[in-house]
């Protein structure tokens, strides 16, 4: 049992974890058999199973069992359901396009109906049943409350509310400018964008996923992989110097982890070239600043003349593309700044201390 | 044959009826008298035009068009999780008018003022429905946003009520971000400076944001600790007194207020981009 535990403590770790949710992503995606009923099922009891075995573990149970967490595994596990929910549909829809009959929606689209007392009763009897579950939920667990206020005494770890640990998980990787302002900003605009930029017709108005393939996948890694599986890391795996820290280990507040983090200029210029860092800004960073240009300014170009690419780009039109993607490949700075960080122990791109202009 | 009426195993004899007729006058006496009539002027529908008039005729209902599609009208479709949002919205404006009576937001009272709700008030669930309800709203609006996605309901002609909608998201997050401060207990006010040590990043309005530096006249730095983003949105240069009334302020009326009538301009655009959307 132990030796199962370590090794799932050791999985758990950022690097592994990470690469290994992508994997999962898009086996998951693109396998059909999992988004049926059966499928559905057998997630759902091995999930559970898993979970509640893992409840017998007193560190997992400490940090799972907080009452302002106890949210956050109801939200794993509905959107788990709902992600099933939605592609099941979405598969069975395309079974009948493919077939040439109408979507499930359309059959009943023409089909109108009185709104008394249909929706009116479901909508009663959803609001009933909600606060039945809401004032359980509050009797038998209480608001948290503790000491008072005490601005020289800190916790540790201080964490933000449980939405913007995502967030705050991705100050590991990017500095406050990036993680807890730029960043979230370019996330409401490109969902804001979303619309104006997919110019795709079909799957208005019901499930499928054959007809919105590229939407869908980037969606779910956006709201999947980065924003839900980063929240889940940010509260139930950062403990105490925000140090990572498996889900059956103790939040041990002595861990310590070495901290050699070097920046792109000193790979280059020390190891690499042995030289020495230049004294001026622009020339120590140069490297740094050619490689995001390459990547944020000329990419976006190549991409519109390669052959994968071309074709949205005649779809969308320039504006359009060179939105969707610039969007998309500030989205994607965040694994590959990882994976950089994984594997070189990179800190930053660009160290421009002088303008606090660090990537 | 004529014989006499065999009451049967299992049927119900005239006279254990009663209580059922009896019902049946009562009910008939409430829903024909002057009072009922006055308030509900449709009474229980019966026919389709009756139908009709009570969604028309009723302040609530009238949200709704008379007729819905039956596509739309499908639990796995909608997942009932805009509704649910906005339920539990009413449900913290309701539970949060009644935690404001005893709440006082001094850095003298605030804490001490949850204890006394927490043992002495009355019905002491309020704040727990208050935060409960508050974490689940994040979750719901977040389902609502993945089940529009999912269908593409955001496409032509509802591309403006996604952003509404978005804007609304935004607004769901910095409501219960205010109202995490408003315990005034350790977790509150460490939360509050994770988060609000963000806005000193802000690039050119933060002091250690990049090109802050930049803005000066003469000089003079403009963007110091003591005029930043953080200071604008803290009230000060660490959390204080001044943070927790700003933040009051914005949970209570200020976000609201705004919320109130984007969730207005949303559901009259939901009935005038069509209804719940479909396939075309």
């Amino acid at each position: 049992m132990d030796a199962i535990k370590d090794l799932i403590n050791y999985l758990s770790y950022p690097k592994w974890s990470f690469t290994l949710s992508l994997v999962v992503f898009f086996v998951l995606l693109w396998s059909k058999r999992l988004w049926t009923r059966s499928g559905g099922l057998i997630m759902f009891v091995v999930s559970v199973l898993a979970f509640c075995l893992s409840l017998l573990d007193p560190n997992f149970r400490s940090v799972v069992a907080k009452p302002d967490n106890v949210p956050i595994v109801m939200m794993v596990f509905l959107v788990g359901y709902f992600l099933w929910l939605a592609l099941y549909k979405a598969h069975r829809n395309d079974e009948l396009i493919e077939r040439g009959e109408p979507t499930f929606e359309k059959s009943e689209v023409e089909d109108k109906i009185f709104t008394w007392p249909d929706l009116v009763f479901i909508e009663f009897i959803c609001m009933i049943l909600l606060m039945i579950g809401l004032v359980i939920w509050s009797i038998v667990l209480q608001a948290p409350l503790e000491e008072p206020a005490n601005p020289s005494v800190a916790p540790n770890p201080s964490k933000a509310p449980w939405y913007f640990l995502g967030l705050q998980e991705m100050l590991v990787y990017f500095d406050p400018w990036m993680a807890g302002v730029v960043l979230p900003g370019l996330i409401i605009v490109g969902l804001m964008a979303i619309p104006y930029i997919d110019t795709n017709p079909k799957g208005n108005g019901y499930y499928t996923f054959k007809e919105r393939k590229t939407e869908i996948s980037l969606f779910l890694f956006g709201f999947l992989v980065l924003w839900c599986q980063m929240i889940v890391i940010g509260t139930f795996l950062r403990g105490p110097n925000w140090n990572f820290f498996g889900p059956f280990e103790f939040w041990d507040t002595e861990k310590i982890e070495p901290l050699v983090n070097v920046d792109l200029s000193e790979i280059i210029w020390i190891k690499v070239l042995g030289v020495g860092l230049p004294s001026h800004w622009f020339f120590r960073e140069i490297f740094g600043i050619v490689l995001l240009s390459l990547y944020l300014l000329v990419l976006p170009v190549v991409l519109s003349k390669t052959r994968g690419f071309k074709r949205y780009y005649g779809k969308m039109g320039p504006s359009r593309f060179y939105i969707g993607v610039s969007l998309f490949l500030v989205m994607m700075l965040l694994p590959i700044k990882m994976y950089f960080r994984w594997a070189l122990n990179l800190k930053y791109f660009i160290h421009i201390q002088e303008f606090f202009f660090n990537v | 044959m004529g014989g006499p009426r065999v009451v049967r195993r299992g049927q119900l004899r005239p006279r254990e009826r009663t209580p059922n007729i009896m019902l049946k006058k009562i009910q008939k006496s409430v829903t024909q008298s002057q009072v009922w009539k006055s308030i509900f002027r449709v009474g229980i529908p019966t026919d389709n035009r009756k139908r009709a008039l009570a969604m028309l005729g009723n302040v609530v209902l009238h949200l709704h068009p008379i007729k819905v599609k039956k596509s739309g009208l499908r639990m796995s479709y909608t997942w009932c999780m805009g509704g649910t949002a906005f339920f539990l919205f009413l449900v913290e404006t309701i539970t949060g008018l009644l935690l404001m009576f005893y709440y006082r937001p001094t850095v003298e009272y605030a804490y001490f003022d949850m204890v006394d709700l927490r043992e002495a008030a009355a019905f002491g669930i309020m704040r727990e429905l208050h935060r409960w309800g508050a974490h689940l709203m994040v979750i719901a609006v977040w389902l609502h946003m993945f089940r529009v996605f999912m269908t593409g309901s955001y496409k032509p002609p509802r591309e403006f009520n996604w952003n509404v909608g978005v804007v609304l998201l935004v607004l769901t997050l910095l409501l219960s971000f205010t109202g995490y401060l408003l315990p005034w207990d350790q977790l509150a006010i460490w939360a509050i400076t994770v988060g609000s040590n963000m806005a000193r990043a802000t690039p050119f309005v933060g002091t250690e944001g990049p090109g802050s530096a930049l803005l000066q006249l003469g000089g003079t730095k403009l963007i110091h600790v003591g005029s930043d983003a953080r200071f604008a949105l803290i009230a000060g240069r660490t959390i204080g007194g001044g943070t927790l009334i700003r933040f009051y302020v914005l949970h209570c009326v200020g976000i609201p207020f705004v919320a109130a009538f984007l969730i207005a301009v949303h559901f009259w655009r939901v009935r005038k981009d069509g209804g719940i959307s479909g396939p075309v």
